[in-house]
């Protein structure tokens, strides 16, 4: 290494352009989509765009932030509660989707004051506690009629294709804008001092990175997206019952999206979820089996490739189609041939500290 | 009058949140590792025994002696086959794995048990039931005091087994720092794994007790995972000794809010819970702080 010279530090390269390209006019093409795709289609779409939403949110939480948290179904389960409760009070139905994400993202400020002073498993029950907390809380609200349950009827306004059709755009447009906070987020210098803490949290506190307000800014923006997920998922399923909104099973779906996608990079959450509605699709209807493969693809993941596949694809190509990091090129004196070395290069060494 | 009703009937039951909460401390306290399974395995143990008593007419005491054992071997299996290998991927990773075992069990159970829920009451004739009166008002169940009682026996006798024994002391130097334990000649992966065994022969046992108080079914390991962490948080993570301090705050808790209302037992434990934690946070950690009051010592 030594003898080598650093000929050059990038960012882009020729593949992250074209994929960066891609991805605008595929949101693109897909903005048009309730015009060109059936019914079925654009259900099926607009589901995928919440799990995007899930799996970009819990990757940022935990692959950026080394926060495991069992208990985002709080959120999620709250977003869609605070999208009925302004909907009863008479503010537009699908202004409220947007303004309850808000208000649960404001409210999970404080609540970071508590929780983030937790560390590592205790984090992650901790909050698993907060998410059993909020969802008897929501249950003694009378609107919500206990375990019953409510629907947003507000939604009969709208005739159901036009129904269809805003709610698919509101799903993608905030899955696209998401993605766009998300990676302005990583590549600024806040992002640089974010991954610093996923690859070691001490030895980035020692150069003057402020940890503490770096997890409060994205633990607060996963609450936000994984509320606005949640306010989608009941303008797309209409009926609220808390306990199906605040199960765990939904962080089982996160977990399973951000690890197999590849936890920690950020092309990996839209692999992951893409991966996860495929999954899906085609095993959903076998129940328990399907969730017995679930945990146990998830266990296998943690187990033997805890990179996921796309940290596989990093660790094995140079390709990168969204870059968050750096990239130093090498030139060798004796072959002259030329190799690149990614930013996250020493995450897997310094992966006991975390 | 029922104030102090609830208040004796919420210490009783924190027997039972210190006895499903044991394993979970000490398997945090000795190997810092906190098993999501927890609560899922607690309930399996509990399956196993009803499959015993159901099937075979084998009484749940009884039974016991045969999953407690077998308990002890899943426990060894997964420290060796799960707990070690993503120790060594971070403190991250065995929070996933172990998320993941926990559906894995819940779902097979549902699998080979279906939705029904099950008792182990009906195997252990009048002791579900019966119970002691104390005065007109006041009736101390016989299950939750010997619940109560095993809790004691279990914690004071891991206590003793961890000061007193070869075994113990090694288990102690590994918690402490198993490279230098190592060094000294302790086999840190036989310890850790003879740990592991011991923390989920604590799981059976709870097991049997979550089987014989009340009902279970295949998705009830989480709320026992809750319970668990709860009663070892509040009473100071990873000692034992205040796992059953925790347990007590938070069954009397419970006791007290479902005076309040329906949903207020719930709800008041996971605010006791937050209560603590926000205190210990702020001005430092309250068992440690009982422990030392009682003992006059800082280490238990």
């Amino acid at each position: 290494m030594s003898a080598s010279r650093i000929t050059a530090v990038e960012r882009w390269t020729p593949a992250s352009r074209i994929a960066v390209a891609a991805a605008a006019i595929i949101i693109a093409v897909l903005a048009v989509g309730p015009a060109i795709f059936s019914a079925n289609a654009v259900d099926k779409l607009t589901t995928l765009f919440i799990y995007v939403i899930l799996a970009l949110m819990w990757n940022a939480l935990v692959g950026f932030c080394g926060l495991v948290s069992i208990g985002q179904q709080a959120f999620f389960g709250l977003g869609a509660y605070a999208a009925i409760r302004l909907a009863n009070w008479g503010v537009g139905v699908y202004p409220s989707l947007f303004l309850g994400a808000l208000i649960v993202g404001a409210l999970s400020w404080p609540l970071s004051l508590l929780m983030l002073r937790l560390k590592g498993g205790e984090f992650a029950i901790g909050m698993w506690v907060m998410s059993e907390l909020a969802h008897l809380l929501v249950n003694l609200d009378t609107l919500v009629r206990g375990e019953t349950g409510t629907s947003l009827i507000e939604l009969n306004a709208y005739a159901s294709g036009n129904r269809r059709a805003l709610t698919y755009w509101c799903a993608l447009a905030a899955m696209a804008g998401l993605l766009a906070i998300v990676f302005r987020l990583l590549r600024s210098p806040l992002g640089a001092a974010i991954q610093a803490i996923r690859d070691n949290e001490q030895a980035a506190e020692s150069i003057g990175v402020r940890v503490m307000s770096a997890k409060r800014l994205v633990f607060t923006l996963a609450a936000f997206g994984t509320a606005l997920a949640g306010a989608l998922w009941v303008a797309t399923a209409l009926t609220f019952q808390p306990k199906a909104y605040f199960s765990p099973l939904w962080t089982a779906y996160m977990i399973f999206m951000a690890l197999v996608g590849g936890l920690g990079t950020f092309e990996g959450a839209i692999l992951g979820a893409v991966i996860f509605f495929a999954i899906e699709t085609w095993f959903g209807d076998m129940g328990v089996w399907y969730l017995v493969g679930l945990g146990a693809t998830a266990l296998i993941f943690a187990l033997l490739f805890p990179r996921g596949i796309w940290g596989w694809v990093e660790d094995h190509t140079s390709l990168r189609l969204l870059p968050v990091g750096y990239r130093l090129r090498f030139s060798s004196p004796d072959g002259g041939h030329t190799r690149a070395i990614g930013g996250e290069e020493d995450r897997r060494d310094s992966g006991a500290e975390r | 009058m029922i104030f102090l009703s609830q208040i004796i009937q919420g210490v009783l039951l924190g027997g039972y949140y210190a006895l499903i909460a044991s394993g979970l401390s000490f398997m945090f306290g000795v190997m810092g590792v906190i098993n999501l399974a927890h609560g899922s395995l607690a309930v399996l143990a509990a399956y196993a025994l009803f499959v015993l008593a159901d099937r075979f007419g084998i009484e749940p005491f009884l039974g016991l002696c045969l999953v407690a054992p077998a308990m002890a071997l899943v426990g060894w299996a997964l420290q060796r086959l799960v707990l070690e290998r993503s120790a060594r991927g971070g403190v991250l990773v065995p929070v996933l794995s172990t998320f993941g075992l926990s559906i894995i069990i819940d779902n097979l159970l549902f699998e080979g048990f279906g939705a029904d829920t099950r008792s182990l009451a009906p195997y252990i004739g009048d002791l579900s039931y019966d119970s002691w009166s104390l005065g007109d008002t006041i009736a101390i169940g016989k299950l939750a005091a010997l619940t109560m009682a095993v809790a004691i026996v279990l914690l004071g006798g891991i206590q003793t087994f961890l000061n007193r024994t070869q075994i113990g002391r090694a288990i102690r130097a590994t918690a402490e720092d198993s490279d230098t334990a190592e060094l000294v000649g302790v086999n840190a992966r036989r310890v850790n794994a003879i740990a592991a065994a011991i923390a989920l022969t604590t799981v059976a046992v709870a097991g049997a007790f979550l089987g014989m108080r009340a009902t279970f079914d295949p998705y009830a390991g989480g709320a026992q995972l809750i319970f668990a962490f709860e009663a070892s948080v509040i009473g100071g993570a990873g000692s034992l000794w205040g796992t059953l301090i925790g347990g007590i705050v938070l069954g009397v808790a419970q006791s007290l809010g479902a005076l309040v209302n329906p949903q207020g037992f719930f709800i008041a434990g996971h605010l006791a819970f937050l209560a603590v934690l926000f205190a210990r946070l702020s001005f430092g950690d309250l068992g440690q702080r009982v422990r030392t009051a009682l003992t006059g010592r800082n280490r238990s």
